[in-house]
């Protein structure tokens, strides 16, 4: 994956699989330590014990229509790689959050990217699903809620290409305005 | 990029609801982009994203966009399915941002399938 972006549209991917009627999606630079830390929490029917300690292995998927399953180790790796560190915590019947923690400055790690398009495929995916994008750095924090957007077109669904269109733009601008160099 | 708020949301729902008056019900043209951790390895999400600026641009009303899962057939992708309402179904295979938007224009605002980027014609099953 190029982006970030990238991981976050998969990783959400998999929460939609799961049934989640609600996802957060969470960014947070944390410079004093070094970090940038990558949340995602679902309330999707989740993984039992035993289905957890496979999901990183690449040779272990759900899907029907393959034999491979890349989104988590893909993720993992991605975050090792940086010297940060990869988590997944799962409860059947409550739900999955998948930690990525990525050194902030490290060569490897990828550029956050085009988090506002990965929203925007997540809501075509699933328009009626609850999306939170949370973004926390040194500058300030912003949310994005796909609830109040819809509060504000009242009725109108999200998958209305003018609709998306603006919700990519508005928190790809304030992303940029929080981390620009992320 | 200036910072969008709210109140901008305000001014595209008043036209997005006009435009949804003058339409009622039923869209034109549905095209679906298959995802999957493949499909977004490959190159899925700009075709997506070069999909939603064409709309953008044309001020085209009748497009519904959806995405699907992967379908197994991991090689091909990013794959493409256009379906105009009352014709079969047309699914395009390596697509990428220049394809989608000659796709765009071409077939789905002009009619006239892209032939050298099909893989398949018809209905199939897929999750
Ligand atoms: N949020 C989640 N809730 C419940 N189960 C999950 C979740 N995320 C992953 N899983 C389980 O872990 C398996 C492996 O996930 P992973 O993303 O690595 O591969 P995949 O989704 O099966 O295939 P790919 O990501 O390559 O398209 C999934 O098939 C699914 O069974
Ligand atoms: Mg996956």
């Amino acid at each position: 994956m190029i982006e970030l972006a990238h991981h976050i549209l998969d990783i959400g991917e998999n929460s939609l699989r799961a049934g989640a009627k609600n996802i957060l999606i969470e960014v947070k630079e944390d410079e004093t330590n070094g970090f940038l830390v990558m949340e995602i929490t679902d309330d999707g029917y989740g993984m039992t014990e035993k289905e957890l300690k496979r999901a990183l292995d690449p040779f272990y998927t759900t899907k029907k229509v393959r034999s491979v399953g890349l989104g988590l180790p893909m993720l993992a790796e991605a975050a090792e790689r940086t010297g940060g560190s990869f988590h997944l915590e799962s409860k059947p019947g409550k739900g999955t959050k998948v930690t990525a923690r990525m050194g902030l400055k490290h060569l490897d790690r990828q550029p956050l990217g085009d988090v506002g398009g990965a929203l925007t495929a997540l809501i075509i995916a699933s328009p009626t699903t609850r999306f939170i994008y949370r973004h926390i750095s040194g500058k300030g924090a912003f949310e994005m809620d796909t609830e109040k957007i819809e509060k504000e077109v009242e009725g109108l669904p999200l998958n209305e290409p003018e609709i998306l269109n603006f919700i990519r733009e508005y928190v790809n601008s304030h992303v940029k305005e929080l981390s620009p160099e992320v | 990029m200036a910072k969008l708020t709210i109140e901008d949301l305000k001014k595209i729902k008043e036209r997005v609801m006009a435009e949804t008056s003058l339409r009622e019900g039923q869209k034109r043209v549905k095209v679906t982009v298959h995802m999957g951790t493949c499909g977004i390895a490959s190159g899925a999400k700009e075709v997506l994203d070069a999909l939603m600026r064409e709309i953008e641009e044309s001020g085209a009303t009748d497009i519904m966009v959806t995405t699907s899962g992967c379908m197994g057939l991991c090689s091909r992708e990013p794959l493409v399915t256009v379906e105009i309402a009352g014709q079969e179904p047309i699914k395009y295979e390596y697509m990428n941002p220049n394809k989608m938007r000659q796709v765009f224009k071409r077939h789905i605002l002009a009619g006239e399938i892209q032939t050298p980027f099909v893989l398949a014609r018809g209905a199939e099953k897929t999750k």
